[in-house]
């Protein structure tokens, strides 16, 4: 068993903390308050390559393995929640997708753009009536010669107003049985005559990020943009979810650090009866907590980005993880804002935003609850992964540097 | 044509410096020296622009060569690190002829990027010292590289002097020493990061130079903490900002600072 | 035998140079100013003025504004030809080239920008900041041939000017002809209604509590009152608010005043190394736990908008401004 990061993977993260904290960092309370999504952001990452880091660079992407990914995504959110959402819809559940399910020529017309970050990618499942239960979901696909007609409407999709392509599920047969057998995937344009998007705002957090609406009215969408077979389009989502899922566990790890070291910088600064507050028990005991957090929920990413490496399914491996690192994110944010005392309970500091943010990653890509039926489904033996038509390829250095 | 930038590591500039037993030490990760980033920027952005070739080459111990790597990272095309058991414990001077011997073993060097000071010995001379050991013209504190044509064989540039801004021509081969403001540090790119990971850094010695180290001129005979300032703080406070401001004045009049 | 090497700029000496004379004259040997330029009589005889013995003057075309060429190669070759015991000069950008380079010429000793030197057996000692003031270091020279020295600006006691003073002046004709010097100077452009952060004895400085750039209207104002320099934080540099000119700490200049103003700075390390040997800090800030009360005189908690311009007043109405 080797633990150790690779100076590939160390440079690769050190550069990312270097942009996060350089160049976003200094103005995110601004954003945060303006409820949009600082206009460097999506036009940086792709400058700087990181939204096709680990795609292979025959794709124009940068070559890097599934590890990176976590790394990255874990720098991002350190810095702000927004940052790795765009990691988990652009990279986690579009690009990566496309790289596990797409023919050749779709990779050609969709992943390389991606990758190279020319294209921005969303990902669109949820419903305004179907989160959790997917099945059901009310879009339609009807296929009418060589184009589907796509009716329906998507919501809370990250990007929604910045993407180009946009990977949206509908049902092509609305009667199989079971539902779910009816679900289809198409990469959609934002250019398509009838797709209209809008933001939402108000959210409690992921302020400085873009969340909104995608609408689909009368869309004919082309045959060639059907990603993987009529009625696969369920697999499809999971598998994307397996991927999404990691890029939010990783970036609640990020989350969890950022509530770490807030909490020992202000303990060591903090006075009271005489004392750094780092010199208490029972701040002690809460800094104790987040860091033993911050390690077990790393090593479940980073043991869910391995089987990725490796070609091996970890459905319920980064279902496990996500589910963890989110949860003892809320728990970390929370804690923070109790070291900070009043302080974290005003935005002058950053805690009370970590908390905000937060809170989004216990509900998105799949709840809590959710990753606790699956868990137990695997314990109990009620579920158990079949193999998929594509699966998602290995990590394999010659074909992603080459 | 060929472009060299010459850069060390350095400890992190947030580092916690103290000196125990004699040396100095800290805990913090050793990072590029943080006037080379815009040194190692320049000559990325004149290797893209001007299409000539860019070595990054430091004079150190082992821990530097993570300098060389951050510069290929960053996009230089090698390193080359220069150290032998000669240099240990190396003045300016020599510093200064076994670099400049380097650069002359390259070849077809024009031009010498160095950042305007190295962060941990706070030293500027060795810039003005490879110059003269290469017989070249050296211009400091360059804030802008106006023009340079490698061609032709010119450079203009904008120099930050005490009193105001001086531009200047002059003709290559030449030694700048950068500014902060001339130009945005690039960060390494994914790519480059891959080419520095598996890049083989050679080493030179004195004997590949050709230098003798001979006998050195200075040395350093003792190293201590500066005195502590901390905790003589003396808080003013009042009913408004014109009496704080008022016992403020008063005060710094009584210390004659005035 | 003593060299000084001065600078001077508009005329007249620049203070670091009157520094670097007032500590040559107190090692006791007879001290020897080096004027290099064209039309320099009143610059040489403020050297007079300021402690010099003797001047070398070399005036000629070729010297009118400074160049690092026939600057070197001109104090190098009067260094071999009189073979002085120490060559100084300020740490000035213009005295690091000048002195670094004559000694790579001359394989001469260099102890580079000091604040602190004296002799010990006829060998220069000297203290120098190192690792951004975090360490100071005594360095000294071991080797044989002329001892070259740098002194960092307001570290070093200028004499009071003695009008009365003169002395011998020599020539010297530049080693250089003018198509043997590669760097031409283009254009000056001196920099209007400032004081040099390095040479002002008061500085007052904005961090990132001033919020933009029309918040350094009340320390600009503050400034003139007290006839300081306006100094920076990185934050405020890197976000476009002021120019690069005015930053303060470890990639910006290095200062020492007598009184250093900090209004709205946090006092991250990397700005505690640009000023934390100035004589008396004073800090401004919202945050009372900002680390720059920890190595402040005086400290004030509030609002630098309502403060400083109080402070202002309280000065003018104090000053008799």
């Amino acid at each position: 068993m080797d633990f150790s990061l690779t100076e590939e993977h160390l440079m690769a993260q050190q550069m990312v903390r270097d942009f996060a904290h350089n160049e976003i960092y200094p103005t995110i309370k601004e954003w945060d308050r303006k409820q949009q999504l600082n206009p460097i952001v999506l036009p940086r990452m792709a400058e700087l390559g990181i939204l096709g880091i680990n795609i292979p660079v025959r794709y124009g992407g940068q070559g890097f393995d599934y590890l990176t990914l976590a790394l990255v995504c874990e720098e991002l959110e350190r810095v702000d929640t927004p940052l790795r959402v765009i990691m988990s819809v652009h990279m986690g559940l579009n690009s990566m997708s496309v790289l596990q399910w797409g023919t050749e020529e779709q990779k050609q017309r969709f992943l390389v753009p991606q990758a190279k970050g020319e294209k921005y990618a969303a990902f669109g499942l949820t419903e305004p009536n179907a989160g959790s239960d997917v099945a059901a979901m009310s879009s339609t696909a009807r296929r009418e010669g060589d184009v589907y007609i796509l009716n329906g409407e998507k919501m809370w999709i990250s990007l929604a107003t910045k993407a180009h392509h946009i990977l949206v599920f509908a049902k092509t047969d609305p009667h199989a049985n079971p539902p779910h057998s009816g679900i289809t995937a198409f990469m959609i344009t934002d250019d398509m005559k009838g797709v209209t998007s809008g933001d939402i705002h108000d959210k409690l957090g992921v302020r400085a990020g873009s969340t909104g609406w995608v609408a689909m009215q009368d869309v004919e969408v082309p045959v060639e943009n059907r990603i993987g077979e009529e009625g696969e389009g369920f697999y499809i989502a999971m598998a994307a979810l397996d991927n999404g899922r990691y890029t939010v566990g990783a970036g609640a790890v990020g989350l969890i650090r950022a509530c770490l070291e807030d909490s020992i910088k202000y303990a060591h600064s903090r006075e009271t009866f005489g004392k750094p507050i780092a010199k208490h028990q029972l701040v002690q005991q809460k800094i104790a907590f987040m860091q033993q957090w911050y390690d077990a929920s790393k090593l479940l990413i980073m043991k869910a980005g391995w089987l990725k490496n490796i070609g091996q399914r970890n459905t319920r491996e980064t279902s496990v993880a996500k589910w963890y690192a989110t949860d003892m994110s809320v728990q970390a944010a929370l804690e923070a804002i109790q070291i900070h005392g009043a302080y974290g309970f005003s935005d002058e500091y950053d805690v009370e935003r970590y908390l905000r943010n937060g809170k989004g990653a216990v509900i998105y890509e799949g709840t809590s609850e959710i990753h606790q039926l699956m868990q137990a489904g695997y314990a109990l033996g009620f579920r158990e992964d079949r193999p998929l038509r594509c699966e998602l390829p290995a990590y394999d250095p010659e074909f992603w540097q080459n | 044509m060929h472009v060299v930038v010459l850069t060390k590591s350095t400890p992190d500039t947030a580092a916690k410096v103290s000196v125990e037993g004699g040396t100095v030490t800290w805990k913090e990760a050793m990072v590029l020296n943080p006037w080379d980033e815009y040194a190692v920027t320049e000559a990325v952005l004149l290797k893209e622009a001007h299409k000539v070739k860019a070595t990054v080459m430091t004079l150190g111990k082992e821990e530097h060569g993570e300098a060389l790597k951050q510069g290929i990272a960053i996009g230089c095309d090698q390193g080359i690190r220069i150290w032998d058991d000669g240099l240990e414990g190396h003045d300016s001077l020599l510093y200064a002829r076994s670099v400049a011997a380097a650069v002359q073993k390259l070849g077809d060097a024009s031009l010498v990027i160095f950042g305007k000071e190295f962060s941990d010995t706070n030293t500027d001379q060795h810039v003005y010292q490879v110059a003269r050991k290469l017989g070249w013209t050296v211009l400091g504190s360059v804030a802008k590289i106006l023009e340079i044509d490698f061609g032709a064989g010119t450079i203009k540039v904008e120099r930050l002097l005490e009193q105001g801004k001086q531009i200047v021509t002059s003709k290559l081969p030449v030694v700048i020493a950068v500014l902060k403001d001339i130009n945005e540090p690039k960060y390494p790119s994914f790519i480059g990061i891959r080419k520095a990971s598996k890049a083989d850094i050679p080493v030179w010695g004195l004997a590949d130079l050709g230098v003798d180290a001979g006998s050195l001129k200075t040395k350093v005979t003792a190293l201590a903490e500066p005195p502590k300032r901390e905790g003589e703080v003396e808080m003013i406070t009042g009913d408004s900002a014109a009496q704080i401001a008022a016992t403020l004045a008063d005060k710094l009049l009584e210390d004659k600072v005035l | 035998m003593i060299f000084v090497w001065l600078e001077h700029f508009n005329g007249s000496l620049v203070q670091a140079s009157r520094e670097s004379l007032g500590f040559a004259k107190s090692l006791g040997d007879s001290v020897t100013g080096l004027v290099f330029g064209q039309g320099v009589d009143g610059v040489v005889s403020e050297a007079f003025h300021y402690g010099a013995d003797k001047v070398i003057k070399a005036e000629d075309a070729t010297l009118e504004t400074f160049r690092a060429e026939p600057y070197i190669a001109l104090l190098a070759k009067l260094v071999q030809d009189h073979n002085p015991t120490y060559v100084m000069a300020a740490a000035t950008v213009r005295g690091r080239e000048t002195l670094s380079g004559a000694a790579a010429d001359v394989d001469g000793a260099l102890l580079h920008d000091v604040v602190d030197a004296k002799v010990e057996g006829g060998k220069l000692v000297a203290t120098r900041a190192i690792y951004s003031g975090k360490v100071v270091a005594t360095e000294a020279v071991v080797g044989d041939g002329p001892q070259f020295v740098t002194l960092r600006s307001r570290a070093f006691k200028a004499l009071e000017s003695d009008s009365s003073r003169s002395g011998d002046v020599s020539t010297a004709a530049p080693v250089l002809s003018e198509d043997q010097i590669a760097t031409k100077v283009e254009s000056f452009e001196a920099s209007v209604g400032t004081v040099s952060l390095t040479d002002a004895a008061i500085i007052v400085s904005g961090g990132r509590g001033v919020g933009g750039p029309e918040g350094f209207a009340p320390i600009r104002e503050l400034a003139a009152v007290l006839g300081g320099a306006v100094g920076a934080s990185r934050a405020t540099v890197d976000a476009g608010w002021i120019p690069y000119v005015h930053q303060v700490g470890q990639t910006g200049k290095v200062v020492s005043p007598d009184l250093y103003i900090a209004c709205g700075i946090s006092g991250a390390i990397q700005h505690q190394a640009g000023m934390r040997s100035s004589k008396i800090i004073v800090a401004i800030n919202k945050d009372a736990e900002a680390p720059i009360f920890k190595i402040a005189r005086y400290g004030v908690v509030g609002d630098l908008f309502e403060v400083v311009p109080a402070l202002t007043e309280a000065l003018k109405a104090r000053l008799g401004k």
